[in-house]
């Protein structure tokens, strides 16, 4: 089993070199059969990894601990759900679901495209052959999933932290975001190489970088749920390097599902998208490497890391070849037009984009300080919470004020008094808000106030542009079915916009409090009143649960229990926390017991009242409704670019 | 062995189908049809300008001084692009 795993990965490897090789030789010197060679290579190198992966799956559904990677990360008592999880739950497995998901899109994108674009395709596939020649050289020679050993009676098991049901979900769908990033990049790589810098490479993938940006913002929203309720300190985002790697493409692509709107319309910031697609790429690659290679974490696990520094190189090796294709090829990226105002779409596109390249850059360097204070003073210095808070106020609040201003605004130039006009509703609503909010008392926090009137506008606009668009088609159908690129993204907006809000709300307006309570004793916070009902353990064959109970009165009344879990295998705790929604309000309950004494029922325990963070959940749901409106298939747009492509391609 | 062989097969089938090819060049766009690409992408934008115009016109966005005003040359430019693909026959 073992050895037919490893020779599907030596071929797929194999293959991926004939790809890049055979398919750089193909497109330069313009060979059609050696192209179609080429491109085989790549529909075979999934194929290929498909059998790998398909070799991987069969050891973990059979407990065969003879593979060290499945002893390593499965035991007996995992649940089957959980033990196909544990694919990619380590390093090995995870990198092979990254060239699989390479190999696959790669193969369907090319396969999509070839008829159409038939001189750009060629040149896609040496890059994605590039790129998976690089993923499936590390499986095959420095960390392979299926290095065997005397198999033992169990395996070691998944951290009890990873079996939760986001777990399952939250890193395939990130996967399946940063590799999905690749296909825009190879794209315009190909587009660079070819010299035909046209529009036809933004048009083959607009769809494919809406649905890898729409996978890494629905994988980062499972992930900080899963935080949420399995890590059990109360929050959702922690600014960890490992979070902050997967929110960096995203910012990246979302500048850049921003900005190729400009190039579309005025054909302009040509350059710009470029780099931006390199960007969202590379941090993509950076972001497996922060996860996988633990530089971050502890600067000398980075010597220790097997794949950290190829990695880094690359990184390193692709940024340059990236960049070194832009300059290149700048004599064809010029604009043929220029911004005709300051108050035009385009402009706000361009402010859009300054504020999240600003925040991801921010944020990238925050995430590299340690590694750059290791480099230069010999000591890890890291970056805390309030640098990142205060970046986000910074840039997220104009960002969330812009998504208001910047639909109301028209492409190539706007009036003051035309815009003044438009803005009335949208002003007055969040005029309103703010004068509500600081009668009820919300003036407490600037920030939580400002990004609450910024909401309310933001909002208003979306309806003004629904409630005048559908006046002006006749039915709000007609008007979404026209262009659903566009009302989805309004969609997501106002799920930016739920986002906001639940943020502003839990972490602005939530309150907190420590208590010892012995039993019987209660304790009250935000109009909730907790008693200390006593403590519970009990005993099960891998793990012994131990609960304290308290009951509620208040504001709410019930139950609620917390306390923590001890795996026998592996031998490990974990915290489990109570949390009681209140779905009316957005509000959590949320109770943490960080101990607990069952013979004399005295607890630690640390209460949240979380206003409004279950928007945040709900943001989710509306993100991915505004996804799937934008990403629908237009027959008539498919058509349209049919017959604008088809007179290139004989 | 087996899957070596299958890839073998499917990576050389180009040149087992057609040892010998009469034209073995890639069907890249030739320079002219690149510039027609260009010119179809250019009638494009100016026609979806104009639309958007109006549609922003509609809406209020845009308010009849500034349609007035932009109308005119994103006409034009649509004119233009238009004739520059179907030039008139001499």
């Amino acid at each position: 089993m073992a050895d037919l795993g490893r020779a599907a990965l030596v071929v797929t490897l194999g293959l991926a070199v004939y790809s890049l090789v055979a398919g750089g030789i193909a497109a330069r010197r313009n060979e059609r059969r050696l192209a179609a060679s080429a491109r085989n290579a790549l529909y075979c190198s999934f194929a290929s990894t498909l059998v790998a992966a398909a070799v991987l799956a069969t050891a973990l559904v059979r407990h065969d601990f003879s593979f060290r990677y499945v002893a390593a990360h499965t035991n007996r008592h995992l649940p089957t759900a959980y033990t196909l999880s544990a694919f990619w739950g380590g390093q090995e497995g995870s990198l092979l679901l990254w060239l699989l998901v390479l190999t696959g899109y790669g193969a369907l994108a090319v396969a999509i495209n070839r008829r159409l674009l038939r001189d750009l395709t060629a040149w896609v596939v040496p890059v994605i052959g590039g790129i998976a020649t690089f993923f499936s050289f590390v499986l095959v020679a420095v960390a392979s999933p299926f290095d065997t050993q005397t198999a033992p009676f169990d395996g070691a098991g998944l951290t009890p932290s990873l079996q939760n049901p986001y777990m399952v979900a939250h890193p395939p769908m990130l996967y399946l975001g940063y590799v999905g990033l690749s296909v825009p990049f190879a794209f315009a790589a190909g587009a660079l190489l070819s010299g035909r810098t046209d529009e036809r490479w933004i048009v083959a993938t607009r769809r494919w970088t809406l649905a890898a940006w729409a996978f890494l913002g629905l994988g980062q929203l499972l992930g900080a749920h899963w935080a949420y309720v399995e890590v059990g300190w109360g929050g959702y985002y922690a600014w960890d390097p490992v979070e902050n790697a997967a929110l960096m493409p995203w910012l990246a692509a979302t500048a850049f599902l921003h900005s190729v709107m400009v190039q579309e319309r005025k054909g302009m910031l040509k350059v710009w998208n470029m780099v931006l697609v390199a960007l969202a790429f590379e941090l993509s690659v950076f972001g497996t490497f922060l996860t996988r290679s633990g530089v971050v974490n502890s600067i000398h696990s980075f010597a220790k890391s097997s794949i950290g520094p190829w990695f880094l190189a690359f990184v390193v090796i692709s940024s340059v070849f990236s960049l070194a294709l832009i300059m290149w090829r700048l004599p064809l990226l010029k604009a043929k037009t220029k911004l005709e105002s300051a108050l035009s779409r385009e402009a706000a596109f361009l402010y859009n984009n300054l504020l999240l390249v600003a925040l991801c850059l921010t944020i990238l360097w925050g995430v590299l300080f340690p590694i750059v204070t290791q480099l230069v003073k010999g000591e890890t210095r890291t970056i805390g919470r309030p640098y990142y808070d205060f970046f986000l106020r910074t840039f997220g609040l104009p960002l969330l004020l812009l998504m208001g201003i910047g639909p109301l605004v028209a492409w190539r130039k706007t009036s003051l008094r035309a815009l003044t006009r438009t803005l009335a509703w949208p002003i007055a609503a969040a005029a309103v808000t703010g004068i509500v909010l600081v009668v009820a008392g919300a003036g407490s926090s600037s920030p939580g106030l400002i990004a609450y009137t910024f909401s309310a506008f933001a909002l208003a606009t979306i309806a003004v542009e629904l409630v005048r668009g559908t006046r002006a088609t006749g039915s709000l159908f007609t008007l979404v079915s026209r262009n659903r690129r566009r009302y989805g993204g309004y969609v997501v907006h106002a799920s930016v916009v739920l986002l906001a809000i639940g943020i502003a709300g839990s972490s602005a307006y939530s309150s907190s409090v420590e208590r010892r309570l012995a039993l019987g004793q209660s304790m009250t916070l935000a109009g909730y009143t907790l008693t200390n009902r006593g403590v519970t353990v009990d005993p099960k064959p891998n793990v012994t649960e131990t609960r304290a109970h308290l009951d509620v009165t208040g504001r709410w009344r019930g139950s609620i229990s917390s306390g923590d879990n001890q795996y026998v295998n592996p031998p490990e705790p974990s915290r489990e926390v109570g949390i009681r929604t209140d779905w009316l309000r957005g509000e959590d309950l949320y109770v943490i017991v960080d101990e607990s004494h069952a013979k004399t029922g005295v607890v630690f325990v640390q209460v949240l009242v979380k206003p409004l963070v279950n928007l945040i959940w709900v943001a989710g749901i509306v993100f991915l409704f505004g996804s799937m409106v934008a990403l629908w298939p237009d027959a008539r747009e498919q058509r349209r670019l049919v017959a604008r492509l088809a007179p290139a391609s004989p | 062995m087996l899957l070596v062989a299958a890839v073998v097969v499917l990576v050389a089938l180009p040149f087992l189908r057609e040892p010998i090819a009469t034209d073995d060049r890639l069907d890249a766009p030739s320079d002219a049809e690149a510039r027609r690409l260009t010119l179809v992408e250019e009638r494009d934008r100016a026609l979806a300008a104009l639309k958007e115009l109006e549609f922003d016109h509609r809406t209020g966005k845009v308010d009849d001084a500034d349609y007035r005003e932009l109308v005119g040359p994103l006409r034009q430019a649509a004119a233009v692009a238009l004739r520059s693909l179907d030039p008139p026959q001499e």
